[in-house]
């Protein structure tokens, strides 16, 4: 019996072929929209999540204040220097603190000169292996760096998996940083995030060398010890920097992060993002609702005449209602279906870019089958609750009215 | 004599145009018997067509009393008089109204649908009256590509679908030309002859309704003669 209205109300839909598409097109903007970005929005933010998991969330980080969207080191503000290394060391709970360099500098290979990020590598072993630990990173090739490398270096992964030089960079190559010479002695396994795969290290005394850096550094990471709360470290970390630097709560000039808490600022900061894409969105599908409303409403007038011999023949004003009801909801479902697939290739789409062009996997969509589950009942109600209103008009014809009408 | 299968008892319809009551039947009072072959004539603006939507429970009385086999279904809702349309009244009419974007085939189940008939019942019966009416070759095709007479073909056998009592044709002939509409008269006279249908037939043509067994003449709104030409049934 249903099936009999759902195979009308398409016959109906066919009789109208550009309408209902153009109708359609409403909706499928809306879904395609909200299906892509929230997919590539949950992709990022469980990759984001997934590294600073592999980090380790008894991590401790102090960076100066307001560099936090921009590799450390790239605005002239007041560093962190070996005293404050020293304070962190001393707070209690801390493990281990390393200070670490991440600077730009002119690096030249086979006569091609360009400007790459370097990365400091601690003179002591254990502060090295701790930060190996802490970034996950690991060797693909060669060996890392150790305390006596000095003039040696270890190279991010992209740089020898593509041609970012005239050629692939490859351990027991030659490189010139500022001028000076340094060998390759290894490659970084890839982590997945472009600037640490880009990066070229080299040990803390060579860079200061180098770049003519003298008692600073960039960053101070740290380790909570085994059984404290990092949070609380984290606090007690930042009441003392204060008290050193004789501020109050509320004047640092300094942050102490811990992966938590950048995770969760992360999280925040991606859901302003996705709500705003879906208030965007949503406006687009209540547009592709007015759409089929008005197509509806159309369509019923069309079919007045229709609607009159259908009463005559037997339809009561709910078989009526039924017939226009089911076929604006499958305006609403079939754009929403068209959305949802259009959505998938916009999210692969991305994806691709990201890594082919941009070289980050950070830009992964995830297809919850949540999001296409609710996308697609989303859109059926959409086009059902559009339908309404010309659904129950058409109903209520009368229908000697209705056949009367020309 | 048989039961009167459809009773009009003193029935008013008044209608508003502006501050202006119009009163299109001023107190009809009709009796049609089981099995009768009735023709209703006037001249336009007679209410003819009211009458006939009121005996087809298209329409609702503003006064008075409307008996379908001694049931009085003036007070109906409108999904009940729905029912009775679609099961016990077969509508033909001068415009055809047939569903365009439908087949032959499909315009004829349509009414089954509303009934809740099976599908193979539906394709099965159609195709039945489909070939009873001389077009079991036609069946595919849309009404766009049937002539007029085979188009009044195709209602007859939709206003057929449901098995009804009654036979209600307004003006069946009057987009036809005359050969075509001596066919379809011939169908009418064959259903209430041959398969003892009610037929109620508004027509202007003498020569159309002469085929009946009664003619009432209607004018303002009121049965002004009754003529017997043959006894019916």
């Amino acid at each position: 019996m249903l099936l009999d209205y759902f195979l009308y109300a398409f016959n109906g839909l066919k009789q109208r072929k550009l309408r209902s598409w153009l109708t359609m097109v409403g909706i499928f903007i809306g879904i395609a929209a909200v299906v892509s970005l929230i997919s590539l929005g949950e992709g990022l933010e469980q990759a984001i999540i997934g590294q600073f998991a592999s980090v380790g969330i008894d991590r401790i980080i102090v960076q100066n204040a307001n560099t936090g969207f921009g590799p450390p080191g790239s605005f002239d503000i007041k560093s962190l220097t070996e005293h404050d290394k020293e304070i962190v060391e001393k707070t209690k709970g801390i493990e281990i603190a390393v200070g670490r360099l991440i600077r730009s500098a002119q690096v030249e290979f086979k006569d091609e000169a360009q400007f790459q990020f370097l990365g400091s590598w601690p003179e002591k072993k254990e502060e090295g292996d701790f930060i190996l630990e802490s970034f996950s990173f690991s060797v693909s090739e060669g060996r890392m760096l150790k305390p006596g490398d000095q003039f040696r270096v270890v190279v991010g992964n992209m740089l020898n998996e593509k041609e970012i030089y005239p050629k692939k960079i490859i351990a027991g190559d030659k490189l010139k940083i500022n001028g000076f010479d340094f060998e390759v002695v290894g490659v970084m396994g890839k982590t997945g995030n472009p600037q640490f795969d880009s990066i070229v290290i080299i040990m803390e005394d060579a860079m200061r060398e180098v770049l003519d850096i003298g008692d600073e550094f960039d960053l101070i990471a740290a380790k909570a010890g085994k059984g404290e709360d990092p949070s609380k470290v984290a606090e007690e970390l930042a009441k003392n920097i204060r008290k050193d630097r004789g501020l109050k709560k509320g004047q640092e000039d300094f942050e102490v992060q811990t992966p938590q808490q950048i995770v969760e600022t992360f999280g925040i900061v991606l859901f302003a993002v996705q709500a705003v894409i879906v208030g965007i969105a949503a406006i687009s599908l209540l547009v592709g609702g007015i759409g089929i409303t008005n197509t509806m409403y159309t369509s019923v007038l069309e079919r007045t005449r229709e609607i009159g011999i259908m009463k005559s023949i037997g339809a009561r004003n709910s078989d009526i209602f039924k017939l226009f009801f089911i076929e604006s909801g499958i305006l609403g479902m079939v754009g929403g279906i068209i959305g949802v697939i259009l959505g998938f290739g916009l999210g692969k789409l991305v994806e691709n870019v990201g890594k082919t062009v941009l070289g980050t996997e950070l830009l992964t969509p995830v297809f919850s089958p949540l999001l296409i589950i609710s996308a697609l009942l989303f859109s059926f109600i959409v086009g059902s609750i559009s339908g309404l209103m010309p659904a129950l008009q058409a109903s209520k014809l009368n229908p000697v009215d209705a056949l009367r009408y020309k | 004599m048989k039961n009167a299968i459809i009773k009009l008892d003193d029935v008013w319809k008044t209608y508003r145009m502006g501050n202006v009551k119009v009163n299109a039947l001023r107190g009809l009072d009709l009796a049609i018997k089981e099995g009768e072959f009735v023709a209703i004539m006037g001249p336009s603006g007679s209410g003819k067509s009211t009458a006939v939507n009121m005996v087809g429970a298209l329409d609702m009385p503003t006064k008075g009393k409307i008996y379908l086999e001694n049931r009085d279904i003036s007070k109906l809702s409108e999904s009940d008089l729905a029912q009775i349309r679609g099961k016990k009244i077969g509508f033909i009419f001068q415009q055809f109204n047939l569903i365009n974007t439908l087949s032959a085939l499909e315009n004829v189940a349509l009414p089954m649908v509303f009934q809740g008939v099976s599908k193979e019942e539906r394709i099965k019966r159609a195709k039945n009256i489909l070939e009873m009416v001389g077009l079991g070759d036609r069946i595919n095709h849309k009404p766009t590509e049937l002539s007029g007479g085979q188009q009044q073909r195709v209602a007859i056998a939709r206003a057929l679908a449901n098995n009804p009592e009654v036979v209600l044709a307004d003006e069946p002939t009057g987009n036809l030309d005359s050969k075509t509409g001596e066919t379809v008269i011939s169908f009418l006279t064959n259903l209430n002859k041959k398969d003892k249908k009610t037929i109620i037939l508004v027509t202007h043509d003498m020569n159309i309704a002469k085929h009946a067994n009664r003619i009432e003449f209607l004018k303002d709104g009121t049965i002004v003669k009754s003529k017997k030409l043959r006894i019916g049934g």
